[in-house]
C-alpha cells in the first residue's frame, strides 16, 4: 500500500493520523446508534407495508388491531394532512412534499412492495406486530411496472395520472411516467461527430443499488401534553428530519427538538424522513414515547436504493485521439416518486473531459420501485459505467494506452466543464499521473488477467452552516457542530481546531449538537462536512483568537494589536508592546471570570467555494473462464483531496467508496418476481462485498488545494465510487476480450459473454 | 411457545411425540431463529437438544466415525483424526457461514433444514455416510440422502431426531473433496454444490467413487452415473470430460434468485471436474 502525502511544513496538527475519538466508544459497545435509547413507558412502533407493487388503496379498517390489548396507538393516512406541490432541498436530491407524505404513509394508492399503509404502537413488538395482522386493507390490484425502459413505454401501466413531462415542450398532455426532461452541454455536437475518425456509440443498463448502511434507520419519538416533541434518531441530517417532521405533523418547527444518534452508516440514504413522523404521530395518540426500528427486510424494500438506469453514449474521437463530440441520452429510474439524480448524471457525464461539442438528455422516469434516494455521488457513478466504458473502448480503438487517452482530453484548470463553469484548479492530470506511475501498473498480468482504468468528478457542495466553540476553565475546548459525524469529521473538527488554535487536538472535544442548540446546518451530504463544518470551525476559532487577544490585551493593559496568538498563547506583537510573560490559553480560560466572562467563538455561514475532486482508479481481476466468476486482484485508487485532514480516513473513504462500488459491478441487484415483489430484501441474497472479497485497496492522497479552504480541503467522500464498475468492466474486457454492458457483471451474465451468446 | 432443553433423547423424542401443536428442534439455531424472525414459523414447543451428550461427540470407532448431529462446525474442523480421514465432508460444514454461525451450525440442522443447497449434504451423501434416527417407536439408520424429500421436507416421523452421523472406515488412497459456486467468497449460499469421494489402487486406477450434487434438484442427488465416469479410469482428461457430461445431465435445477438452470447445469460439471482432482490429488497422500 502506498500513500502519497504532500507533508506541509506549517501545519502540525492537519495531515497526521491521530486516534479517533469516537473509536473507543465504538469498539466497547458504549457508542448509542439510533436504537439503542430506552425512554420510561416507550412503545414499540411497527409499520403494516404493502404486499403489492400497486393498487389502489380502498379502505383501511383498523379497529381490530385497536381493540388488541396492548395496542396503544394506530396511524393511517388519515392522521397526516396532505401536503401540497413544493420542491425542497434535501442532501443531493430535491424532494416534493407532496410526494414525502404519501411515500411516508400511503395514500391513493400504494406504489411498491414495502409502501407503508398503516403503523401501531404497542407494550411489545410480539402485541405490535400481532396488530399488524388484524388491520384489514382492501386494494384493487393495478398492473405495474418495474424496468425503467418498460415504464417509458406508451401503454405502460401509469403511477400518477397527473404526472406530466416537465422540461419537454414536446410532450403530450397525458399521463405518462416521465417526470422530466433535462439537457445540459455546448457546442454543436453533430458537427464535433462529422469531424470524428472514430466513433463508438453503446448502449447500458445498471441495476437500482441500496446504500448498504449497517445501521438500518431507528428512532424514538415523543411528544408532550404541551405540544412540544422530541426525536431520537439516526440520521446525516437532524435539521432536515426538524424541518420534515415539523411540516408533516404540524408542528411549529422550534417545538421539536431533534438529536442525532451515533449512525452507522449512510451513504445518502439517511437524508429522508420515513419512521420518524409516523413515531411522532403514534407518539401524540399514544401519550407515551414510540420507538421504530427497520428490519433489514424494511430497509431493503422500502428506503431508498439510487437509480438504475437505461443509457446510451456516444463518442466521436479523432484519429490522434482528441474528442470531438460526445453525447448520452439517460433513462434514469426515481422510483416510485420522481426525483432521480438524472440532472447530477448529465451535468458529471463528461466532466472529465475537456469538450468543445457536448450535449446529455436525461429523463427521470417513475415505476413501482421504493423512491431513490442519495448514494454516494448520486448518479455519477450510474452514468460513468457508461462513459468510462466508452472512452476505454476507444483508446483500444486508437490503440493508445487508457491513461495517454484520457491525459489527452484531460479537464484542467481554465477548461469549460461540460456543465458550464470554467473550472479552478483540479488535479485530474495529478490522478492519472499518478496511477500511470504507481508500481501496480505495470505488474505483469497472467492467463485469464485483465486491467482496466477509469475516472470519476463529484462536484462537492458547502452550504449553511452553524458551529459554536466554548473555551472550558481548564483550557480545553468543547465544539459543537451540527453535521453528524458519518465518516470521521469529530476527528478532523478537533484537528482543524487544534491547528488554527496551535493546541493539542487532544484538548478539543468535539460534539454534534442537536437542533435546539445550534442554527441551521445542512445535512451531513455532498462531501460537505470537513470542508464546511471544518470552514466554520477554524472561523470560530479565529473569532475565539480574537477575543483571546482582547482578554490579554486587557490583562497587560495594551492594545489588542499588540498582541498576537503564537503556538496557543498570547504574546506581545514585539518588544515595543511591552515585556509580558506569555498567557496560555488554560491561563486565559481560568482569568476569564474577572475579563469579561466565557470565552467562546461561532460561526453561521452559508459555506461557499466548495472544490471538486476528480479520482482515477486502476482495476486488475481475473477472471474464471469456466464459472465467469471475478476476482478482484487489486485495486488503485488516486484521487484529490485538496489536502487531507487526517490521511487514514481519507483512505478509508477511498477504500470503502471502491469496496461499495465492487459490489455494485459484481453482484448487487434486486430480484423482483412477476407480481413485482421483492424477492432478495437481505444481505444473504442482496450480496455486498465481504472482506474475502476484496484486495487491499491502494490509495494514493492527491493534494491540489482547494484555494476556498484554509487548509485546502475539497470533499472526499464520493468520487471514489464513480469509476469502479467502469474500471472493472474494462479489466473484464481485458482478461476475456468480451464487453460487458449491463450491470451487474455477476458470474452468469460473464460466463454469458465469454461463451458468446451475449 | 414453550421452549425445553432436556437431556436425554428419550424426555427428547418423548416431548416431541406428544406435543399437539407445532415443534421445532433446536441445535445451532442459524437456521430455526432465522426462520422465527423473519416470521416463517411460530413454533408452539421448542426442543433444545444441545444438552443431550449423545448429540454432542465425535467418536472415533474401528469403523469409522460417529459425529453427533449437534457437533458443530467449529468442533469438526478442530478434530484432527477427522479433518485428515474426511477433508472434504469438514470443508463443507466449514464453508456454512461466518466464523461466528461456525460456533453454533452442526451437520445435523443443515441436514435436516432440508434446504438443497446445504453444503455439508453433498459432501457427506458422497462420503456414504449413514445417519441414525431415533423416534418413541426405536431407532433406525438409513443413509443421509434418504433424510430430505424436498426443500424443507424430511422423511422424519413426528417425535424422530436425527442423533448422529456415521462416517465409513477408510481404505487407505482415499480421498474426498467438496466445492460450491458462490458469487461471493464467503457468507453465501451454494448455486451449485458438488462432493466427490474416491479411492484409487496402486496403478493409479480409481475402483471405488461416488459424487453427489446439491443446489441442482429438489434434494441432493448422488449421481452414478458421474461415479461411472471415473471408476476404471486414471481420472484423466477424458474421464473428468466424462464425469462433468453426467454430472451436468443429471442436474434438474430451476431458474431462481440465486441462479439460472443453465448456468447451474454448466457449473456442476466445471465443480465435479476440479473437486475429482483434489480428490485424486488426497487419495494418493493418504497413502
Amino acid at each position: 500500500m502506498s500513500i502519497t502525502e504532500q507533508e506541509s511544513a506549517e501545519m502540525k496538527v492537519v495531515g497526521t493520523r491521530i486516534s479517533r475519538p469516537d473509536g473507543v466508544d465504538k469498539v466497547t459497545g458504549r457508542a448509542r446508534y439510533g436504537a439503542d435509547l430506552m425512554l420510561p413507558g416507550m412503545l414499540q412502533g411497527a409499520t403494516l407495508r404493502s404486499p403489492h407493487a400497486h393498487a389502489k388503496l380502498i379502505s383501511i379498517d383498523t379497529s381490530r388491531a385497536e381493540a388488541l390489548p396492548g395496542v396503544k396507538a394506530v396511524v393511517t393516512r388519515d392522521d397526516f394532512k396532505d401536503q401540497p406541490s413544493e420542491i425542497v432541498a434535501a442532501g443531493e436530491l430535491p424532494v416534493n412534499y407532496r410526494d414525502v407524505v404519501r411515500n411516508m404513509m400511503a395514500r391513493e394508492k400504494v406504489l411498491y412492495d414495502g409502501h407503508p399503509v398503516a403503523a401501531v404502537a404497542a407494550t411489545s413488538m410480539s402485541v405490535a406486530k400481532k396488530a399488524l395482522k388484524l388491520i384489514q386493507v382492501e386494494y384493487e390490484v393495478l398492473p405495474h411496472v418495474i424496468n425503467v425502459v418498460d415504464a417509458m413505454k406508451p401503454g405502460a401501466p401509469i403511477l400518477d395520472e397527473n404526472l406530466r413531462t416537465q422540461g419537454d415542450e414536446s410532450a403530450p398532455d397525458t399521463p405518462t411516467n416521465i417526470s422530466k426532461r433535462v439537457q445540459t452541454g455546448f457546442g454543436d455536437v453533430d458537427a464535433g461527430f462529422a469531424a470524428a475518425d472514430i466513433i463508438v456509440e453503446r448502449e447500458y443498463d445498471t441495476e437500482p443499488v441500496h446504500q448498504g448502511y449497517i445501521e438500518p434507520q431507528a428512532c424514538v419519538a415523543s411528544y408532550t401534553e404541551d405540544g412540544h416533541a422530541e426525536i431520537w434518531v439516526s440520521t446525516q441530517g437532524h435539521f432536515l428530519i426538524r424541518s420534515f417532521t415539523a411540516r408533516l405533523c404540524g408542528l411549529d418547527v422550534s417545538k421539536l427538538k431533534v438529536t442525532p444518534s451515533e449512525i452507522g452508516g449512510g451513504f445518502g440514504g439517511k437524508n429522508n424522513v420515513y419512521g420518524e413522523p409516523i413515531a411522532l404521530a403514534l407518539s401524540r395518540k399514544a401519550h407515551r414515547p414510540v420507538k421504530m426500528v427497520m428490519s433489514r427486510n424494511e430497509v431493503f424494500r422500502a428506503t431508498g436504493p439510487t437509480s438504475g438506469a437505461n443509457m446510451k453514449v456516444k463518442v466521436g474521437c479523432t484519429r490522434d485521439g482528441k474528442i470531438t463530440a460526445a453525447d448520452a441520452v439517460l433513462n434514469y429510474q426515481a422510483g416510485a416518486f420522481p426525483g432521480s439524480p438524472v440532472m447530477q448524471a448529465s451535468m458529471t457525464a463528461f466532466a472529465c473531459y475537456a469538450l468543445e461539442n457536448v450535449r446529455v438528455v436525461g429523463f427521470d422516469v417513475v415505476s413501482n420501485r421504493p423512491k431513490v434516494a442519495a448514494y454516494r455521488a448520486p448518479g455519477a457513478q450510474v452514468v460513468a459505467f457508461g462513459v468510462e466504458s466508452v472512452m476505454d473502448e476507444m483508446a483500444k480503438k486508437l490503440n493508445m494506452d487508457p491513461v495517454e487517452f484520457r491525459l489527452k482530453n484531460a479537464a484542467k484548470e481554465g477548461v469549460k466543464a461540460s456543465f458550464g463553469p470554467t473550472l479552478g484548479p483540479v488535479g485530474l492530470v495529478e490522478c492519472l499521473e499518478e496511477i500511470k506511475s504507481h508500481p501496480n501498473y505495470s505488474v505483469p498480468l497472467g492467463p485469464n488477467q485483465g486491467r482496466g482504468v477509469a475516472s470519476g468528478f463529484w462536484f462537492n457542495i458547502g452550504g449553511e452552516t452553524c458551529v459554536n466553540m466554548n473555551l472550558s476553565e481548564d483550557g480545553t475546548v468543547a465544539l459543537m457542530v451540527g453535521t453528524p459525524d458519518i465518516g470521521g469529521s469529530r476527528a478532523s473538527m478537533s484537528m482543524m481546531a487544534a491547528e488554527a488554535l496551535g493546541i493539542d487536538p487532544k484538548s478539543v472535544t468535539v460534539s454534534v449538537g442537536d437542533t435546539n442548540a445550534l442554527g441551521f446546518n445542512f445535512l451531513t451530504a455532498g462531501s460537505r462536512t470537513t470542508f464546511a463544518s471544518g470552514k466554520a470551525t477554524v472561523e470560530a476559532a479565529q473569532k475565539m483568537i480574537l477575543e483571546l487577544r482582547s482578554r490579554a490585551a486587557k490583562i497587560w493593559d495594551i492594545s489588542v494589536d499588540a498582541v498576537v496568538w503564537e503556538e496557543g498563547e498570547a504574546r506581545p506583537a514585539s518588544s515595543n508592546a511591552g515585556d509580558f510573560e506569555p498567557l496560555t490559553l488554560a491561563e486565559l480560560a481560568k482569568k476569564a471570570p474577572k475579563t469579561g466572562g466565557p470565552i467562546a467563538g461561532h460561526a453561521e455561514t452559508n459555506v461557499q467555494g466548495a472544490g471538486p475532486s476528480y479520482a482515477s482508479q486502476v482495476a486488475d481481476v481475473e477472471v474464471d473462464p469456466e464459472t465467469g466468476q471475478v476476482k478482484i486482484l487489486r485495486f488503485t485508487v488516486a484521487q484529490d483531496a485538496g489536502k487531507a485532514i487526517h490521511p487514514s480516513y481519507v483512505e478509508g473513504q477511498y477504500q470503502g467508496a471502491t469496496a461499495q462500488g465492487i459490489g455494485w459491478a459484481l453482484n448487487e441487484a434486486y430480484i423482483y418476481d412477476e407480481n413485482g415483489r421483492l424477492e432478495n430484501p437481505n444481505f444473504l441474497d442482496y450480496r455486498v462485498p465481504v472482506a474475502s472479497d476484496l484486495p487491499m485497496i491502494d490509495s494514493i492522497i492527491v493534494e491540489v488545494p482547494n484555494p476556498n479552504h484554509p487548509y485546502g480541503v475539497r470533499g472526499i467522500g464520493e468520487t471514489s465510487i464513480i469509476p469502479v464498475t467502469a474500471a472493472i468492466a474494462n479489466a473484464i474486457e481485458s482478461a476475456t476480450g468480451k464487453r460487458l454492458l449491463k450491470l451487474p457483471m455477476s458470474p452468469p451474465e460473464v460466463l454469458e459473454a465469454i461463451e458468446g451468446n451475449a | 411457545m414453550r421452549y425445553e432443553a432436556p437431556d436425554s433423547l428419550d424426555a427428547a423424542t418423548e416431548l416431541l411425540s406428544s406435543e399437539p401443536g407445532v415443534s421445532r428442534i433446536l441445535a445451532g439455531g442459524t437456521d430455526l431463529l432465522v426462520q422465527m424472525h423473519a416470521g416463517m414459523t411460530e413454533p408452539d414447543l421448542i426442543v433444545d437438544i444441545k444438552k443431550i451428550p449423545d448429540l454432542r461427540a465425535i467418536v472415533a470407532e474401528d469403523s469409522g466415525f460417529r459425529i453427533g448431529a449437534a457437533v458443530t462446525g467449529a468442533e469438526m474442523g478442530e478434530h484432527r483424526e477427522l479433518k485428515s480421514a474426511w477433508p472434504g465432508v469438514v470443508e463443507a460444514v466449514e464453508l456454512i457461514g461466518s466464523t461466528q454461525i461456525q460456533g453454533r451450525a452442526t451437520p445435523g440442522g443443515n441436514l435436516c433444514n432440508a434446504s438443497p443447497a446445504a453444503d455439508s449434504v453433498p459432501a457427506m451423501v458422497a462420503a456414504g455416510a449413514t445417519v441414525t434416527v431415533v423416534g418413541t417407536e426405536g431407532t433406525r439408520e438409513i443413509p443421509v440422502q434418504e433424510i430430505c424429500t424436498g426443500p424443507g421436507q424430511t422423511s422424519l416421523k413426528k417425535g424422530e431426531i436425527v442423533v448422529s452421523f456415521k462416517l465409513p472406515a477408510r481404505p487407505s488412497r482415499s480421498g474426498d473433496a467438496y466445492l460450491r459456486m458462490t458469487p461471493r467468497t464467503e457468507m453465501d449460499i451454494a448455486v451449485v454444490g458438488v462432493g466427490v469421494n474416491l479411492t484409487m489402487d496402486q496403478e493409479g486406477n480409481c475402483i471405488d467413487a461416488r459424487v453427489a450434487i446439491g443446489a441442482v434438484a429438489p434434494t441432493v442427488l448422488l449421481v452414478p452415473e458421474a461415479a461411472a465416469a471415473l471408476i476404471g479410469t486414471k481420472v484423466d482428461e477424458s474421464a473428468l470430460a466424462e464425469l462433468a457430461s453426467a454430472a451436468s445431465a443429471a442436474c434438474r435445477p430451476i431458474d431462481d434468485k440465486r441462479g439460472t438452470k443453465k448456468y447451474r447445469i454448466k457449473v456442476a460439471g466445471v465443480l465435479a471436474k476440479r473437486a475429482a482432482k483434489i480428490a485424486v490429488e488426497r487419495a494418493g497422500q493418504s497413502l
